[in-house]
């Protein structure tokens, strides 16, 4: 499985340059298979214990068994866990459609956990095989003081040397886990034994690809219901990943709205 | 061939959604437990490959079109597309697939690079849109830096363009060499195979002087799909391979593990009672137990053990790890290592640059002048550092460029770097990893490129530890060729050197041009009086120096016997290099035991056979060499340095340059230093016996060597400055120092 260690030391070594690079970092986890591939990988990268916070900005909508899964390992991993709740929908950009806006909730909690806790790095798992504007990421992502991202002026990145200089009261989003695809995280969560919540795996037919807010996330027609069962079911997809997260769809840029506005 | 319909111009053939029509599974898409599908799929080489060229020449196109033919877009992505195209009033619009962004779409132009996945049967791919305009050039070295292999595009209607030359050339300062041409939108010169030739002369030309040899020049028509997957009808002139079958073709970058080992250290962990030394080996391996070298502090270790975690049994702690992989290792020593540091092979270390020469790309707005500072990054190791020299600035994007003497955005150049702390590279010849920097103004990359050459920290004294860009910028340009760049370096350590050694004596000379030098350093005596002097220093100082001579076979008796004496006094062997038999025969035939008389031609070549070439094999691999001149010998000496170029591309060091005779006659006495009996009799300088007289008082001292010939020509070839070289070429004879 040469290509899954190729990606691991790649995630390592962005790790280890967020790290090296800025003063305080937090990564973010929504608790979801990219973020506990995320965590998996930090602890690789510093030899078992993460040496930063773990930030969930909580919506408050999750799963209940998203909250049971992160109660249990936020122990058993020994993380430096901080939850910070996100502001009501009423303050909230009421021109977005309806299920951006309710994401959007997310961007204004990360907003305050940032001022919060003057982090001048937020380590994301997002990938480019995911969505569209994802894909334009870099790796090393600055973002304004209002959160905000200017896909207009990405500066340049490249032979693994990052922008690292955020200017005061901005922030960088490191995006460890960029060049890996959905195939690549189930493959891995499988090699590494890496726990996963079991919403992810088909149960009368149906299972959810990705997870969010559970009242605007949909699960899928599947038959899978084990991890190498969801493999094979990748293999032959061409339903997008995303297909189950309303925000996505709603309008044309919708997404795009709530990515330039601070969302990941 | 399978008929395809043109209508909304993207129509698929046949074949190609056959490929993927095995793994299709039911409507839904529900699962076909398939296990050598994903078996495969872990296998399946991963190649990533940009797509380059002039904006407008079709790169979106191609890009939509390989994913249609290869069935790889997603349900409803057509639809989708289709949609957007609609509401902007646009037919079908293949960018739209890759242009995410509103902005993208509402301008129709690529701002920023963006990548999407697909298969071959044998591969999967990740393609890399670049944009096309030049101001968004940043965006295109984003992507194609992460690639393995490119496809240029060109418009059959257009041309070469400035894009497509700048590109081309980014592409090679990037460390690709696989690019493939495709020459598009041949549909609108009706597939004429005269028009495909014609660029294809021009682009195989224009890119053979950026240094790129494409694999294949491929005719095609990315709206209509020929030449994409097939090679249809229109098309049929053309035997090559398609797009597809090109970039099946392509091969995967490689971990570098078979190059020296380059670990640049990105931390040193401290979290528990181990003391973890953090990187990515770059190239080559590692193995516990390894001695390894610290760059650029010189230090080094051996390797401990490489951590992992999950912790494994330690019957399987890891015992070696390669290029590629994310590592971290504890050392034997507690010597100091910091992020910035290179970790080598004891036998190859990195070198420890404090100039650097490298060609950059330059991606400012303000332009980069000489005297910019700017911060260097090698690996992980930054330092700032000061633009001395910029040569060869050009936009690459002009089919004649002229030189300037700034490097504008977008444009490329070679610069000359001095640094203020030395940092641990390579040349990117020897290492393509280590070999490459990045520039950066206050913490934004601003540019980056090869390096070309490197010249090394200097060890030891205060003056190399803070070396001012003033003290090491050349005053002339180091850039026209090789040799001269390195005849060039050397000059600059040479005044360096002579500033720092001027003010001292002999002995600490000697002592700390050691010091300062890296190599073997051989010191070529005639037993004369200045060389009794710094063999004596040498001696009695114990300095790492070799002591040669050259014995022509023609010495004085008196000379032998000082030989012996000397080395009895110090205790040491003096080396002695002979002239090559044959040679020496050949001459002793052609002229006589004494022809050298004769004419001064005969006298040269008696020189050269017998001290002239055995000098340049005593010297062979060394870095520096020691004589003992002193610039009052003679009018031929007063240009007498005290650290020179010697011409075989070494340092010369002459001690005792500044020296009188009489200050030379004082030492020896005070230091009951041996000497030559002849000097007592009148003999100054002493050489071969035959060519060698004494001298009336008030003579010159060298006055007595080759006596019979003009004052101004008495030297034998040892000691000739680089500018005089044509008179050693004519052939000229040895005078022993």
């Amino acid at each position: 499985m040469e290509r899954l260690d190729d990606l691991e030391a790649q995630s390592v070594f962005i790790f280890r340059e967020a790290f090296a690079r800025l003063k305080r970092i937090a990564l973010l986890w929504s608790l979801g298979k990219d973020s506990n591939v995320m965590i998996w990988i930090a602890r690789k990268a510093f030899f078992g214990r993460i040496p930063f916070p773990v930030l969930h900005v909580d919506t408050g909508k999750k799963f209940p068994e998203m909250y049971a899964f992160r109660d249990r390992y936020a122990v058993e991993w020994a993380l430096d866990l901080k939850i910070e709740p996100c502001p009501p929908l009423e303050v909230i950009d009421p021109t977005l459609p309806p299920a951006a806006r309710s994401a959007a909730r997310k961007t204004e909690g990360l907003r305050l956990a940032l001022a919060k806790y003057g982090f001048d790095g937020l380590i994301a798992g997002i990938r480019r095989d995911e969505e569209p504007t994802r894909a334009k990421e870099r790796v090393f992502s600055p973002r304004g003081r209002e959160g905000e991202w200017d896909v207009r002026y990405q500066p340049p990145e490249f032979w693994d040397h990052f922008n690292a200089a955020p200017p005061a009261g901005a922030h960088l989003r490191i995006h460890p886990i960029l060049q890996w695809t959905e195939a690549d995280i189930w493959a891995y969560t499988k090699r590494e034994g890496i726990p996963i919540i079991p919403l992810y795996l088909a149960r009368d037919g149906k299972r959810y690809r990705s997870l969010g807010d559970a009242d605007i996330t949909f699960p899928v027609a599947s038959r899978a219901a084990t991890i190498d069962a969801i493999i094979s079911e990748l293999e032959a997809t061409k339903i997008p990943e995303r297909a189950g997260r309303a925000m996505d769809h709603e309008a044309e840029d919708a997404f795009e709205r709530l990515r330039r506005n601070g969302y990941l | 061939m399978r008929p395809r319909t043109r209508s909304n111009g993207f129509a698929a053939t046949a074949t190609s959604r056959q490929i993927n029509a095995n793994k299709k599974t039911s409507p839904m898409n529900m699962l076909v437990n398939d296990h050598s599908a994903r078996d495969q799929s872990a296998r399946r080489p991963l190649v990533r490959i940009v797509i380059v060229g002039h904006v407008d020449h079709g790169k979106s196109t191609l890009i939509g079109r390989l994913l249609h033919e290869t069935d790889s877009l997603p349900d409803g992505k057509l639809d989708a597309l289709k949609a957007v195209s609609d509401r902007r009033g646009k037919d079908f619009e293949w960018s739209f697939l890759l242009d995410a962004l509103q902005t993208e779409r509402d301008q129709g132009i690529t701002l920023d690079t963006s990548q999407i996945r697909f298969r071959t049967a044998s591969r999967d791919v990740v393609l890399i849109d670049a944009p096309g305009h030049a101001e968004f050039l940043r965006n295109m070295i984003t992507g194609a830096s992460q690639a393995d292999a490119a496809v240029l595009i060109v418009d059959v209607t257009e041309g070469v363009k400035e894009q497509t030359r700048r590109h081309g050339y980014l592409l090679q300062l990037l460390g690709i060499r696989q690019v493939a041409i495709v020459i598009n939108k041949m549909d609108r010169v009706d597939f004429e195979e005269s028009r495909y030739r014609e660029i294809e002369t021009t682009i195989v030309k224009q890119l053979a002087g950026f240094g790129l040899t494409p694999s294949e020049i491929i005719p095609i028509s990315a709206r209509h799909g020929d030449g994409v997957a097939q090679r249809t009808a229109a098309i049929s002139w053309y035997t090559g391979p398609t797009v597809l079958e090109a970039l099946d073709r392509f091969s995967p970058a490689k971990p570098l593990a078979d190059l020296p080992l380059r670990l640049p250290v990105q931390a040193a962990y401290k979290f528990d009672d181990r003391r973890i030394i953090a990187g990515r080996i770059e190239t080559g391996q590692i193995e516990v137990g390894d001695v390894i070298a610290v760059s650029p502090r010189r230090a080094t270790a051996r390797v401990q053990s490489i951590e992992a975690w999950p912790e494994p049994d330690e019957s399987r702690a890891p015992q070696t790890a390669r290029a590629g992989q994310s590592i971290g290792l504890t050392l034997d020593q507690r010597i100091f290592v910091e992020r910035g540091d290179i970790i080598s092979a004891i036998e190859t270390p990195a070198k420890a640059a404090h100039v650097l020469r490298a060609r950059v790309f330059w991606l400012n707005e303000a332009p980069l002048t000489v005297g910019a500072a700017i911060n260097v990054r090698v690996g992980m190791s930054e330092s700032r550092g000061r633009i001395a020299a910029i040569v060869g600035a050009v936009d690459p994007g002009l089919l004649s460029p002229s030189e300037g003497k700034v490097i504008a955005q977008n444009h490329v150049g070679e610069i000359e770097i001095a640094l203020s702390q030395p940092i641990a590279a390579d040349v990117y010849a020897a290492n393509p990893r280590t070999g490459r920097l990045v520039l950066d103004l206050a913490g934004r990359i601003s540019g980056g490129g090869l390096i070309l050459s490197i010249a090394e920290e200097d060890r030891g004294s205060a003056a190399a530890d803070n070396p001012t860009p003033q003290q090491i910028t050349p005053a002339v340009s180091l850039f026209s060729d090789g040799a001269r760049a390195r005849a060039g370096k050397l000059a600059q350590r040479a005044s360096r050197l002579e500033t720092l050694l001027a003010s001292l004596s002999p002995a600490e000379r000697l002592a700390r041009f050691r010091g300062e030098t890296d190599g073997r350093i051989v010191f070529t005596t005639s037993f004369g009086l200045e060389d009794q002097v710094i063999l004596h220093v040498i001696a009695e100082h114990a300095i790492d120096i070799e002591i040669a001579t050259l014995d022509t076979g023609r010495l004085f008796r008196e000379t032998y016997e000082l030989w012996a004496e000397t080395e009895r006094r110090y205790g040491r062997r003096i080396r002695a290099i002979y002239p090559q038999n044959e040679s020496l025969e050949a001459l002793v035939e052609k002229h006589g035991i004494n022809g050298f008389y004769a004419s001064r031609d005969a006298r040269l070549a008696c020189c050269h056979i017998r001290k002239v070439e055995p000098l340049n094999r005593a010297l062979a691999g060394a870095a520096a060499w020691v004589v003992g001149l002193r610039a009052d010998q003679s009018s031929q000496r007063e240009a007498t340095r005290l650290v020179a170029v010697d011409e075989r591309k070494l340092l010369k060091l002459s001690p005792l340059f500044d020296w009188t005779r009489e200050a030379v006659q004082t030492f020896v006495a005070a230091n009951e230093v041996p000497a030559n009996p002849l000097h007592a009799a009148g003999f100054a300088s002493i050489g071969c016996a035959p060519c060698t007289r004494a001298i009336a008082p008030g003579e010159p001292e060298r006055a007595g060597r080759w006596w019979w010939e003009d004052d101004n020509k008495k030297e034998c070839g040892l000691h000739v400055a680089p500018e005089r070289r044509t008179a050693r070429l004519a052939g000229t004879g040895g005078a022993a120092s």
